[in-house]
């Protein structure tokens, strides 16, 4: 496995709902560590590039790619099935609406993977799920259940559970659209932690300020296809695509 | 009044039997019913929906006839009690079916995405992540399609089960008391409906996702 590998790359990634092409042909490559946010209007195409990462989303065009494993292999049946699982436990994800397991206390939530898919020891996944909570500010919630829970704090969980299976990769899709702006900096904090822990993470975001801080590279979308990339200091300082301008002058200016 | 009251109460017993093994029979059918519906193969789909239709768009009075009486013409011999099971089971199969699924899509999408993006299988997220939910969903529907099949039982009369509604009609003759007769039938009946929802309520509260 060389350095020089991309962690997560795309290659021609087409994807189409009924007659809306919704990617018409994205490249995309994320290094080891590096952190990339996406930015875009509605529509534009950015949680269904992510989603179609980790396969939520069948290419109808195109290759996923994973630290040098694909991810979409023209396998059929049980195959891909076997294989996208193993995949995906090396990917996180982490989603606008949580989706916590409601029936679940919060450490249940997070042993839950390494237990059944790791084979780990009940007792040493929640040495693991401690920890991790503890690095989100939520050692006090272990036996809570998710109801009991705040936005902010949900989704502080999710991240610590996907964060339990050690992924190679987190994928955040929107993670903080759905808070209340009170507790979006909770969750950007946690995230932040992780971009100073160099993993590699793709972000899609409606949060320019945020994207600008945190990521490495900004890539801007819309209708389908990448407008324009580049650092975020470049990329919001002077943008080189009129849709991007005008694009970026509605959330700077806000 | 007194007299025949044990008459009752042994029937009604029968009447709580006879619902219980047809709902036992109703949730095995009603599982692999929406199992096969909710399958990706169209010939299980074509079945499930096939059995589904068939047992809620006829009389549940006709599937017990056409079991008991037509039964022996293709060489099914039952006695009433069984053909009484069956045919009830058969029926509220049908309706179960339907709340088992709809308690099955009724758990958010998220929850499969998520559990899905961890890496469990197909069968892994049904089991620990979905039906977990969907059985809590469920308990409700399937306590409505119970109080349905007891109170459905009573057609089970019509083909000569000694049940509760054939122990009233049949002390009709020797009494000239229907009002009476068919009353305390009734408030037996009520009684049972009153257990059940009961039971319902309890497991609705204790298995409440807190």
């Amino acid at each position: 496995m060389s350095l020089r590998q991309p962690m997560v790359e795309v290659r021609g990634a087409r994807k189409s709902f009924g007659a809306v092409e919704v990617l018409k042909g994205i490249d995309l490559s994320v290094e080891r560590g590096q952190i990339v946010a996406i930015i875009g209007p509605s529509g534009s195409g950015k949680s269904t590039l992510l989603r179609s990462i980790n396969h939520l989303e069948n290419l109808n065009g195109g290759e996923v790619w994973l630290d040098g494993l694909q991810v979409n292999q023209p396998l059929r049946g049980q195959a891909f099935e076997r294989h996208i699982n193993k995949v995906r436990q090396q990917m996180g994800m982490v989603f606008q609406h949580f989706n916590l397991f409601p029936h679940l206390t919060v450490i249940q939530n997070i042993t839950m993977g390494p237990v059944i898919l790791r084979g780990m020891a009940k007792a040493e996944a929640r040495g693991l799920a401690r920890g991790l909570l503890s690095k989100v500010g939520l050692a006090d919630k272990i036996d809570t259940y998710p109801s009991r829970l705040s936005g902010g704090q949900k989704q502080r969980v999710a991240i610590a559970r996907a964060l339990a299976m050690q992924p190679k990769v987190m994928l955040f899709d929107e993670a903080t659209s759905a808070l209340d702006p009170e507790r979006v900096d909770e969750v950007n904090a946690v995230m932040k932690q992780l971009a100073a822990e160099h993993m590699t993470m793709l972000i899609v975001t409606h949060e320019m300020r945020f994207a600008g801080e945190v990521a490495d590279r900004v890539l801007f979308m819309d209708g389908g296809v990448v407008v324009e990339e580049g650092p975020p200091g470049d990329m919001f300082r002077a943008p080189q695509k009129e849709r991007t301008r005008s694009f970026l002058k509605k959330y700077l200016s806000a | 009044m007194q007299r025949v009251f044990p008459f009752f109460v042994e029937a009604a017993l029968v009447t709580i039997e006879i619902t219980m093994l047809a709902l036992i029979l109703g949730l095995v059918v009603a599982a692999l019913a929406a199992a096969a519906k909710m399958s990706k193969s169209a010939i299980l789909q074509a079945i499930g929906t096939l059995y589904v239709s068939l047992f809620r768009g006829t009389p549940c009075l006709i599937q017990l006839f056409v079991l008991y009486f037509g039964g022996p013409q293709v060489g099914i011999n039952l006695d009433p009690f069984a053909a009484g099971v069956i045919g009830l089971g058969l029926n509220i199969g049908a309706y179960m079916a339907e709340s088992i699924r709809g308690a099955l899509i009724a758990v958010d999408r998220g929850q499969t995405e998520a559990a899905r993006t961890i890496g469990f299988s197909r069968f892994q997220t049904l089991r620990k992540v979905v039906m977990p939910q969907a059985a809590r969903l469920m308990i409700r529907p399937l306590g409505v399609n119970t109080i349905a099949l007891l109170k459905g039982s009573a057609l089970v009369s019509t083909i000569s089960v000694v049940e509760l509604t054939y122990t009233a009609q049949r002390f009709i003759g020797s009494t000239y008391k229907p009002f009476e007769i068919f009353g305390v039938a009734a408030l037996l009946y009520m009684i049972i409906v009153y257990a059940i929802a009961s039971a319902v309520d309890f497991l609705d509260k204790r298995f409440a996702i807190v």
